[in-house]
């Protein structure tokens, strides 16, 4: 075990690096898509609804394996068979690309449930003193919703920074696939793997209190 | 379309609300069936009557909250169930309370009051502020300005709302049953509020169960039952000498 970390602890610490990366470039597109499929679903438009449910289920009704096999494979394979001979994505852009569109899927479904949530009165409230339903959405329905959304949101966070172990499938060099690499050099199965989970939980714990820390300071106000 | 909102305003500019058959339905059942309705400027309306006889929805039509199905409602010469009206300018004008108070539970008192007068500009935050301390001293709540709803009782959050309403200077104000969500003790401070700004001459639409408040301050009774107003006249006609039977019937119940 010892030797592992001496000969591949830079190895394994640029993995962690990519590992973080990848997750938080895909949160914050995962970020913007909920919100704006979110929003989508809980308005009153039926186009918007009915864009917001098929991208929501088209998403979540699709393993992040097969997702991400479609887009590093699959896309480039079309492009190329319709002219564009060149068209090519990297192992990070068709990763990203697949989790945040996977994150951003439950991300809308979280921000929907907590918008929800908010007693239906608060927005009447609003609308009857002339505020617009924008601003009603902005200065009073979403900030109460953020506080029930968090616990879910952080929990989100957590389930996307393991799914990114998910895109070692696809050649992104992340900590699993580095995993791989030095099982492969060393044949030390049991190491390997116990190094990697051993790094995966440090980050995720130290996460979660990071997050319940703010989850604390944000519900004080009350 | 244009025309019709400027006859509407020549011909009704004199009333305060004046509604035409105003139908209202919520997918097969009707609970607005051809209303007509007309409040002067200082009259204090009370709406009575069994629950389902839609005077909480006749309430919330004025305002739009809910969209008229069909018919005309006229507000100081706006008509409001014209797609081309802007709404949240005439809303600015009416105020609404409602049963469960509504306070924007995520701010304090004070940001309650200032929040839609800074927000529409209004007035200045520092205005704005102080019009909502002298309200809030006008209800007697002004030591609670830093308070958040949570830590108010039931009485105190509804004379905050109504003083959050009066934060927009409204020329009505709308009560949608205002103390049933209130323990008994508490109704008795909400309705005090209510009757000084009747004598102050506030035009008012009040939906209640509190047949003596009605007696009281209320310029004209309404009966409400299946959707249509089934009799209406002064407090003494009405509450002491009703004619119809639905009217009595419902009475004898209540009182």
């Amino acid at each position: 075990m010892i030797s592992i970390v001496q000969v591949y602890g830079a190895l394994l610490l640029s993995a962690l690096g990519r590992t973080l990366l990848m997750t938080a470039v895909s949160l914050i597109f995962a970020m913007v898509i909920g919100m704006i499929f979110g929003l989508m679903n809980v308005g009153h438009n039926r186009i918007f609804n009915c864009i917001g449910t098929v991208y929501v289920d088209a998403i979540r009704g699709v393993p992040l394996i097969v997702l991400a096999y479609f887009i590093y494979f699959g896309i480039p394979a079309g492009m190329q068979g319709i002219g564009f001979t060149s068209f090519r994505l990297s192992g990070f852009q068709a990763g990203f690309i697949a989790l945040s569109m996977n994150c951003g899927a439950y991300m809308a479904e979280i921000i929907r449930a907590g918008i929800q949530s908010v007693d239906r009165g608060q927005m009447e409230a609003g609308r009857s003193l002339g505020l617009s339903y924008g601003a009603c959405m902005a200065l009073i329905v979403v900030p109460q919703a953020i506080r029930t959304m968090i616990p879910s949101i952080i929990n989100q966070f957590i389930i996307t920074l393991k799914d990114t172990s998910i895109l070692s499938v696809i050649g992104f060099p992340e900590l699993t696939n580095v995993g791989k690499t030095i099982m492969g050099n060393t044949f030390k199965n049991l190491e390997t793997w116990a190094i990697i989970g051993i790094l995966y939980m440090i980050v995720i714990v130290t996460l979660s209190k990071v997050a319940k820390k703010i989850e604390r300071r944000v519900n004080r106000g009350r | 379309m244009a025309d019709r909102k400027h006859d509407a305003a020549v011909e009704y500019g004199f009333g305060k609300i004046h509604v035409m058959n105003l139908k209202k339905s919520f997918g097969k059942l009707e609970v607005l069936k051809d209303i007509h309705l007309d409040v002067r400027e200082g009259e204090v309306v009370v709406l009575l009557g069994p629950s389902g006889s839609g005077k909480s929805t006749l309430l919330r039509c004025l305002n739009q909250l809910e969209t008229a199905t069909d018919g005309q409602i006229i507000i100081d010469g706006h008509d409001v169930t014209n797609r081309h009206t802007d709404i949240n300018k005439v809303r600015e004008k009416i105020g609404m309370v409602f049963q469960h108070f509504n306070l924007f539970n995520h701010l304090t008192v004070m940001d309650n009051m200032i929040l839609a007068p800074v927000h529409l500009k209004l007035a200045s935050k520092e205005e704005a502020r102080q019009s909502a301390e002298q309200l809030l001293k006008r209800v007697g709540l002004e030591d609670k300005t830093d308070a958040y709803p949570s830590q108010l009782s039931g009485g105190q959050k509804q004379r905050v709302a109504i003083a959050r309403a009066l934060a927009m200077k409204p020329d009505i104000m709308l009560f949608d049953e205002p103390t049933s969500a209130l323990d008994p003790e508490m109704v008795g401070e909400v309705l005090a509020v209510m009757k000084e700004l009747a004598r102050e001459g506030m035009t008012m639409v009040v939906v209640t169960h509190e047949i003596g408040f009605a007696r009281e301050v209320a310029d004209r009774v309404i009966f409400m039952e299946g959707g249509y107003i089934v009799e209406q006249g002064t407090p003494e006609e009405l509450i002491l000498h009703p004619k119809e039977p639905r009217t009595i019937d419902f009475l004898s119940k209540v009182l």
